[in-house]
């Protein structure tokens, strides 16, 4: 039986603790510890961002940071990103602009366009494009992704 | 993966005790974006983990224009970027960094770590190379320093002897009329590893005719980065003319030996060589002369 160590961190706003091991990676801890789903394993190995979490403000790849890591830090997966009023404006957006096919790839990009449009609320095309390569979508060719998260952050400038 | 431990180091002497106590079980964590893939893969093994990312000095950038450039092995390539000093002073090496993965990568991937991991591509190390950038190395008897070019010693392999870590890489401050530029070909547009990489160089006289002094180096065109030596030499005392571009391009090329592989042929990357050493050398000239 290998060491587990005790890890306590906020995740979605609320605060957890959980046992892991050193080897375990964030990904695996949020998935088959925490019941964490949206998160899905695509490559696990930091090219697909089908994993993207942002930790302490930050877009990473949850399958490249162990969850000892994220002791005392903050953790937003896509479970955190709608509201009891409703869905978060990509979200909508993605459905509007069928911004999808098989989904699997979605929780990654909505994060990854989260942590953009949070500290650029209006991005241009070209730095939408940019910014999301790190994400792959083998369904939808990106054109209707770019298009639903240039349509958010419309949205998001001028609040209802 | 196998890691038994980790631990999250406070103070660059507790790094120094832990890889002495462990005697080689040990290994450095930075953002893992490599070392977390390579010890799933089993291409590497670790008994302990120790990151680095939560003691100061190791994710600390800094500058002043007598010392240069410090920059913390552990800070990422985010915070290299966004730092109004690299910004400014060196755009040389920002052009290399930006090229280091998307931004989930920037935002967890050190330059130390792509310095430590020793890929032949890795794209940081001709850009450090040719802005004359030293390592400091941390053992148990201290710091010792060396230039950057000497410290990648074969694919994936460094200097650091057991019980020693990186602890910063250091630029030395820019000279007047001093341009740098690095680029890279990859048959797509974002998100890939060099067919070949070629960073340059330039410091040109007070008419920002003549060439006072070149670099230039190469990336996956041999084992380890390339540090094209003659190409600069060649350059010393010249005036900046086609003619002399393309004949330190030629030398670049001679002194490349790449390999074939699935990105591209031995006689290809030749090719890539000249043209890749040209381009970096014209935009350095052009850097150099709007300083």
């Amino acid at each position: 039986m290998n060491k587990k160590v005790r890890v306590q961190a906020t995740i979605n706003g609320e605060e957890v603790e959980f046992l892991c091991e050193p080897r375990q990676s964030l990904l695996e801890v949020l998935r088959e510890t925490l019941g964490l789903t949206g998160a899905k394993e695509g490559c696990n190995n930091g090219n697909c961002g089908a994993c993207n979490v942002i930790l302490n403000g930050a877009l990473v790849n949850s399958c490249l940071v162990l969850a000892v890591e994220i002791n005392g830090r903050n953790v937003t997966t896509i479970e955190g990103i709608a509201t009891p009023q409703g869905l978060h404006p990509l979200q909508e957006k993605f459905i509007a602009h069928a911004a999808l096919q098989c989904g699997f790839c979605t929780p990654g990009f909505i994060l990854a366009s989260k942590a953009l449009l949070d500290q650029n609320p209006s991005p241009s095309e070209n730095e939408v494009r940019q910014w999301l390569a790190g994400n792959l979508c083998r369904c939808t060719g990106y054109d209707r992704i770019v298009r639903a998260v240039l349509d958010a952050a419309q949205v998001q400038e001028k609040p209802l | 993966m196998q890691v038994l431990d980790y631990v999250s180091a406070g103070s660059v002497e507790e790094v120094v005790g832990l890889l002495a106590s462990n005697n080689g079980r040990a290994r450095i964590l930075c953002g893992g974006t490599d070392l977390l893939v390579q010890l799933r893969e089993n291409r590497r093994r670790s008994g302990l983990l120790i990151d680095v990312k939560n003691i100061p000095e190791l994710t600390s950038i800094n500058y002043d224009d007598q010392s240069g450039l410090w920059l913390g092995a552990a800070a990422s390539c985010h915070a290299i970027c966004h730092n109004r000093f690299v910004l400014e002073k060196y755009p040389g090496l920002v052009d290399a960094i930006r090229l280091i993965g998307g931004v989930q990568i920037q935002y967890r991937a050190s330059m130390g770590g792509n310095l430590c991991n020793a890929s032949p591509a890795a794209d940081s190390i001709p850009a450090l190379i040719v802005h004359e950038a030293g390592c400091i190395i941390m053992g148990s008897n201290g710091t010792r320093e060396i230039p950057v070019q000497q410290f990648c010693v074969a694919p994936g392999k460094n200097v650091l002897q057991n019980g020693e870590f990186l602890l910063a890489i250091k630029v030395p401050a820019v000279k007047e009329n001093f341009g740098a530029h690095y680029l890279r070909f990859i048959p797509r547009n974002e998100m890939d590893i060099a067919v070949v990489g070629a960073g340059a160089s330039v410091t040109l006289d007070k008419a920002k005719q003549k060439i006072l002094s070149a670099r230039i180096a190469l990336a996956a065109v041999a084992p380890t980065p390339l540090f094209v030596e003659e190409a600069g030499t060649f350059l010393v005392g010249k005036e900046m003319t086609e003619e002399n571009i393309l004949e330190a391009a030629r030398i670049a090329q001679a002194t490349a030996r790449p390999i074939s592989d699935l990105r591209g042929t031995e006689q290809y990357r030749k090719h890539l060589c000249a043209v890749l050493t040209r381009r970096a050398l014209e935009k350095a000239v052009e850097r150099a002369r709007a300083s």
